[in-house]
């Protein structure tokens, strides 16, 4: 036994030499460590995750007649302000951004073994983080404790035909400035909910097949809900793992662990790899709840 | 295989203002798109929908290609990586498809509900009778409101 290993030891080295190079091991054919492979893999397993969820949104969403315009949707922002589109989403966008931006330098510090600047940068991608989690907190109390959205409710309609809203007593409403208070087909309506109580608001259609006709707002979409805590509540899931995950990662630093191991603080850039693909994923969310 | 320091903070510098610009285009097209940047102007859906989708994937092939340093990998991992990407690519075409049949199949049966039956079209009637049809009993009706729909069922 013992010779015909060595017999095959030296052929193989043989082979290596002059003819095609076979791969017998103690090489890495990626030029990648075991766990930065794997790290990579994990990380498209979770993109077809990812990409189910957004593809079911997607599915589900081409099956409605309307959609809840996310302009409309999403247009309120910290200390009361209610018409602003979007505003608060692409801050949180750039927070997420940003904390990309300083795990990248944590990982060319960890490169050149600088511990303290490792330390630093992942002391930053940490606070960034947690800010992006406290904007998505106040998001979801938001939808949930003042527009009364759940995961089978979802308060926000979009009208199919242009209309007039009625007063109580069936004269036409108007808004604070005069005007009539009318409306487009396309737009999308809150209804509002006081002490345990929907009130759907009524209005006479002035388009269409309809037209005259007396209506009354009604509910949208019930899976939008759902989709949106389950979606963007998987994504937050994701970012608090993150925090957890960089944090230990950064006392394990700040204790000497990956100094003695003098690889470039590889395990700094792995979980890098993690960070950035949570901020890539973002991307996507992005793109499908709040821009489409 | 790899930038100098210096080399990689300027590419990561870069990288923060591409993607905060591209982010900041984007949602002004979400914006000036849906009329909230000037009153009564609205852009069509299929200018702003395409033009943030190739912005999005331009802004998620720029993380993946720096910030996760693919560009600077080895070819076999980069391809064991991003090939089977196409699968969803696959899953997105079958089940939007189906998303928008879904979709078709409900106005159907609410037209079906709402009227009890659907009147054939001039065209299928005459399907009907180039294949199967005695012509003389069967007095060709309006046309419905939605022909298409009664073609496909």
């Amino acid at each position: 036994m013992t010779t015909d290993t060595h017999e095959h030891a030296q052929v193989g080295h043989h082979d290596n030499a002059s003819g095609p190079e076979l791969w017998e091991g103690g090489r890495e054919p990626f030029k990648a460590s075991y766990g930065k492979l794997m790290m990579w893999y994990f990380l498209v397993s979770d993109a077809f995750t990812f990409s189910g969820f957004l593809i079911a949104y997607g599915a589900l969403r081409f099956s409605v007649p309307t959609w809840p315009l996310p302009d409309f949707v999403f247009s309120t922002f910290p200390g009361g302000f209610h018409h602003a589109p979007l505003i608060f989403v692409t801050v949180m966008t750039f927070i997420l951004i940003l904390s990309s931006v300083t795990m990248v330098r944590a990982v060319q510090e960890g490169k050149r073994e600088n511990k303290k600047g490792v330390v630093k940068w992942m002391g930053l991608t940490i606070i960034g983080g947690l800010m992006f989690l406290s904007c998505q907190a106040w998001e979801w109390t938001n939808l949930i404790a003042k527009e009364h959205m759940t995961i089978t409710t979802n308060p926000f309609g979009t009208h199919t035909t242009d209309g007039v809203y009625l007063n109580p007593d069936g004269t036409e409403a108007k808004k604070e400035n005069g005007q009539p208070d009318s409306f487009k087909a396309g737009t999308t309506y809150l209804i509002h909910k006081k002490d345990g109580e929907w009130h759907k608001r009524v209005f006479k259609i002035t388009s269409g097949e309809y037209k005259g006709q007396i209506a009354q707002e009604a509910f949208g979409p019930k899976a939008f809900g759902g989709l949106f805590f389950f979606i963007t509540g998987f994504h937050g899931f994701h970012v608090f793992s993150g925090v957890v995950f960089l944090l230990v990662i950064m006392l394990n630093v700040m204790s000497g662990l990956y100094e003695k191991r003098k690889n470039g603080y590889e395990m700094v850039e792995k979980i890098g790899l993690y960070w950035h693909f949570v901020d890539l994923v973002w991307v996507f969310v992005f793109l499908v709840f709040y821009l489409l | 295989m790899s930038l100098s320091p210096e080399e990689g903070k300027r590419v990561v510098y870069k990288g923060m203002i591409l993607l905060a610009v591209i982010t900041l285009i984007e949602v002004f097209i979400a914006l000036i798109g849906n009329g909230h940047v000037i009153d009564g102007f609205h852009l069509p859906k299929w200018v702003m929908y395409p033009a943030m989708i190739m912005l999005s994937l331009y802004k998620a092939y720029y993380i993946i290609s720096e910030f996760m340093h693919m560009k600077y990998e080895n070819k076999g991992l980069v391809i064991s990586a991003s090939w089977p990407i196409i699968l969803i690519v696959w899953a997105m075409i079958a089940f939007l498809n189906e998303g928008g049949a879904w979709h078709d199949r409900k106005a159907y049966v609410e037209l079906v509900n709402s009227k009890g039956y659907i009147k054939p079209s001039e065209a299928s009637l005459e399907t009907f009778h180039n294949e199967v049809g005695p012509k003389d009993d069967v007095t060709p009706t309006e046309g419905s409101a939605k022909p298409t729909e009664t073609n496909q069922h």
